[in-house]
């Protein structure tokens, strides 16, 4: 659905928000809701980028340091943090970011493809960057960015 | 495509039904046999069973499900007639056959063909039986022959009913009373009776008896019928062809006349149609929500349909996974009560009268919706059991034991996913008390026993549980042989001294197995250990009981259901955690004297005399780097397959209460060492941990390598 709207009018309307020091977004068809950070649940043999999991209205759904996740320096999370609950497929994941900021509609010619320059860890997380007047944005490919467990798990 | 699609989907549910009917009127002729009590209605809902399966098989083109079927059938059609009495022999091949068409089912609804000639090898016992009766009354084939088709008015394909065609001629009296129904949706008579007129020799009579006079008449009423002969070579099947697209807008008796062709002249044949009038207008009712169809009752089978009317209450056929959507929503129901009573007590509310009366009202109303939520879920264990009957005959065939097969508590209920995964454990369980439990006739005759074995399965509800038992009457279990096995396959040193119990439960070592040779009933290097840890995963627990000479006995106890879990809640280094009930088997406060360090940091606890590894959950689960002294903890003892049994260190006991299982798979992974997590009174998630996972990680083979690479995961 999200894919037609984009095909017939280049149109996308994307989340924007802080991570670090820096500006992130993602469709906003894949966001669910945006609530405040509750300390979660530690899973034991975790890779250290999920901190644990939360009670959102029965379901359990883990979450994600994204800082961490990006290679950036993990959080350490506080109530000024948000969690941003995205479905990606079947599945629900909370993310952790520093703040949300907005929400713009852009063209998808606006994005433009990922500088060579990034390091690859950051490249394989960022499906490409917009440049607006007074900052960049970067896009993340949300799939990329889940556990490895939780793509495994589906096999299993 | 999609609703033809529901339609078969009905259509395999209605089988499944119906094969249960099926098994049920078997059983129940089995019991009637001795004292031949058994009743004739019986032995109809049987047929009625076979024929509705082929009747909805030919419309979904399943050749070879309707081709076994009509053969059944027409055993059985034998049977209700009379002419074949029903014994031990004969009841056996029905059960076959049965078991077979309930093969053919299956494969039909997995598009799959079922190989093998067993079905060949049914099917020529089958005619076998009707053969027999046959040679005595030849004419009766025909006439059974003609009762296949008549309710649903299918599409069969023409080599189920063109086998035998007799070519004598039959005279066929057809009483044809048309309702306003059938001119108004179109129909003419005289078509009717002009098709008819082309089978044959035709004598129309129309009765006006019930034509009021002229002023009353009123134009939109059927006054007229008629009575046609009908000099034929043509079947009653073809008959009943002509009149297929009136069916239910009319009143139809077909009597084969009985002077001309059958002899014996007995009332049966009306009784038949009758029989069939009753079987169609259940299928009708059930096909097709359509008024005329259910006035098409007609007036005599009334009578006889007030009976079978008392038996199952009405059901209504859910989508599970509608129901799965509303257990899960009334299990947060039930967590968010107790979030918001504890928000209350928080805000020192609790203490007014009406609010906490409320709150209390409140809880268990959520309770109470939630048992009955549960309830939907809740089956009986009959088909499970049915299926165990089943295993049995199979397993007495081709071990050459005889074996009856008792149940009891086949009401009992338990939750319909415990029901679908207790299937492949129980068959097990079923097979071996068959192939290892009873003796051979011989040696049960020198013991002095009845030749028969008895196998037994029964179910019963016990204290918020179920328990499951097979129990046969066979030698028990020879401990001296399975302690020598053991020893052989140095699954326990040569020199132990156990207790009768121990030795029986070396019985659910891994890799043990008592079988000379591998039969090929049990011993498919399937051992009870499967068994167990199958059970064990349903949160149950199997134990077995044995006396040398009178029989064994292998009980399971199961929650009755998977959503609810009974739990102990824990604290482990800071962290709410639950373990499952089921798996402690006591909890103890070491002294400091009981517990000695063995190697750089592993423990072990004394418990009576037998040392037992410490695991240290906290470590375990990362939630602190060194163990904390054991002194200050709680051991929860769990134990495990083969006996072994560790000591799950924890910082404290919180609770001992129900929890519901909230699964991590669906928007995680699995995690190492925890079975599934749970949501806590004040919202937040504990984890359930999987204690015997847990220990076989933390085991001495876990050194820092592994849990590295688990971290990588």
């Amino acid at each position: 659905m999200a894919e037609t709207q984009i095909a017939d009018f280049g149109l996308r309307e994307l989340v924007t928000f802080r991570v670090g020091q820096q500006d992130f977004c993602i469709d906003i068809m894949m966001v669910r809701e945006i609530r405040g950070w509750t300390p979660a649940t530690i899973l034991p043999h975790a890779p250290p980028f999920v901190l644990g999991v939360i009670n959102l209205r029965g379901s359990i759904v883990p979450i994600v340091d994204l800082s961490a996740r990006l290679g950036l320096r993990p959080s350490e999370p506080d109530d000024r943090h948000v969690i941003v609950i995205a479905v990606v497929g079947t599945q629900t994941v909370g993310f952790l970011v520093n703040a949300v900021a907005d929400i713009i509609g852009i063209n998808q010619s606006e994005v433009q493809p990922t500088p060579d320059v990034a390091s690859d860890a950051t490249r394989a997380f960022i499906e490409g960057v917009i440049v607006t007047e007074e900052r960049m944005l970067r896009v993340i490919d949300i799939k990329t960015v889940l556990p490895k467990s939780m793509e495994t798990a589906e096999a299993g | 495509m999609s609703t033809a699609n529901e339609i078969r989907q009905t259509f395999f549910q209605e089988c499944d039904e119906l094969l249960e009917a099926l098994d049920d009127g078997l059983c129940e002729i089995d019991e009637g046999i001795a004292d031949e009590s058994f009743d004739l209605e019986t032995v109809n809902a049987v047929f009625r069973a076979v024929h509705s399966i082929k009747g909805g098989a030919a419309a979904f083109g399943l050749d070879a499900l309707v081709h076994f079927a009509h053969q059944f059938e027409t055993v059985l059609d034998v049977m209700r007639a009379g002419e074949l009495t029903p014994n031990d022999d004969v009841m056996k091949v029905c059960h076959r056959a049965a078991d077979h068409l309930s093969d053919l089912v299956a494969a039909g609804r997995d598009n799959e063909i079922v190989e093998g000639d067993l079905g060949t090898e049914i099917a020529a016992k089958l005619s076998g039986l009707v053969v027999g009766s046959e040679s005595a009354k030849p004419d009766n084939d025909t006439e059974s022959e003609t009762f296949g088709f008549v309710p649903l008015g299918l599409p069969i394909p023409t080599n189920t009913d063109d086998e035998d065609q007799e070519l004598a001629l039959n005279r066929f009296c057809v009483r044809f009373t048309p309702s306003a129904g059938l001119y108004t949706s179109g129909n003419d008579t005289s078509l009717l009776f002009r098709e008819l007129a082309e089978l044959g020799e035709l004598e129309v009579t129309a009765e006006t008896d019930r034509l009021p006079d002229l002023k009353n008449v009123d134009p939109g009423e059927s006054y007229l019928s008629w009575v046609v002969i009908l000099l034929t070579e043509e079947s009653e099947q073809s008959l009943r062809e002509v009149f297929e697209f009136v069916d239910g807008l009319c009143e139809l008796q077909i009597n084969l006349d009985l002077d001309a062709t059958m002899p014996e002249g007995s009332p049966d044949a009306t009784k038949d149609v009758d029989d069939e009038a009753q079987a169609s207008s259940g299928v009708a009712a059930e096909e097709s929500d359509s008024p005329t169809m259910v006035a098409a009752s007609s007036p005599d089978s009334g009578t006889e349909r007030a009976k079978p009317a008392t038996g199952p209450k009405a059901t209504v056929r859910v989508n599970l996974d509608l129901v799965d959507r509303l257990i899960n929503m009334v299990g947060e129901l039930v967590i968010n009560q107790a979030v918001l009573t504890q928000c209350i007590k928080d805000a020192g509310l609790l203490d007014r009268g009406e609010l906490s009366t409320s709150l209390a009202e409140f809880r268990n109303l959520a309770r109470d919706i939630q048992e009955s939520v549960m309830a939907i879920r809740a089956q009986s264990v009959k088909p499970l059991f049915q299926r165990m009957a089943r295993i049995v005959r199979e397993a007495s065939e081709l071990s050459g034991k005889d074996a009856d097969f008792l149940t009891e508590g086949e009401t009992t209920e338990v939750d319909k996913t415990i029901i679908e995964r207790l299937v492949d454990p129980l068959t097990h369980m079923i097979r071996n008390a068959v192939d290892h439990g009873l003796e051979p006739p011989e040696q049960r005759r020198a013991a002095g026993k009845a030749e028969t074995g008895h196998v037994k399965l029964t179910a019963a509800h016990r204290s918020g549980r179920v328990l499951i038992e097979v129990s046969d009457d066979g030698a028990g279990i020879n401990r001296e042989k399975v302690f020598q096995i053991a020893v052989e396959k140095g699954l326990i040193p040569g020199d132990s001294i156990l207790k009768d119990a121990e030795i029986d439960n070396l019985l659910f070592l891994p890799g043990f197995s008592t079988a000379k040779e591998v039969s090929n009933l049990s011993g498919r290097g399937v051992g009870m250990d499967v068994v167990r840890s199958a059970i064990q995963k349903l949160g149950g627990r199997v134990s077995i009981f044995s006396q040398p000479g009178k029989g064994t006995t292998m009980s399971i106890s199961l929650p009755l259901t998977l959503a609810v879990l009974d739990g102990m809640v824990v604290d482990v280094a800071g962290q709410t955690m639950v373990v499952p009930i089921t798996a402690i088997v006591e909890t103890l406060r070491p002294k400091a004297e009981d517990i000695h360090p063995l190697g750089a940091d592993n423990q072990v606890v004394s418990v009576r005399n037998k040392l037992v590894p410490v695991i240290d959950l906290g470590v375990v689960f990362g939630h602190r780097r060194t163990p904390a002294p054991i002194s200050d903890m709680v051991l929860l003892l769990v134990e495990s397959d083969g006996s072994e049994s560790w000591a799950l260190a924890v910082d404290q006991i919180f609770d001992q209460r129900q929890v519901v299982i909230k699964g991590l798979e669906t928007n995680y992974g699995h995690v190492p060492g925890v079975a599934a997590a749970t949501i806590l009174g004040d919202g937040n998630i504990a984890l359930i941990i999987d204690p015997e996972e847990t220990a076989h990680r933390s085991g001495p083979v876990a050194d820092v390598g592994d849990r590295a690479r688990l971290e990588e995961v």
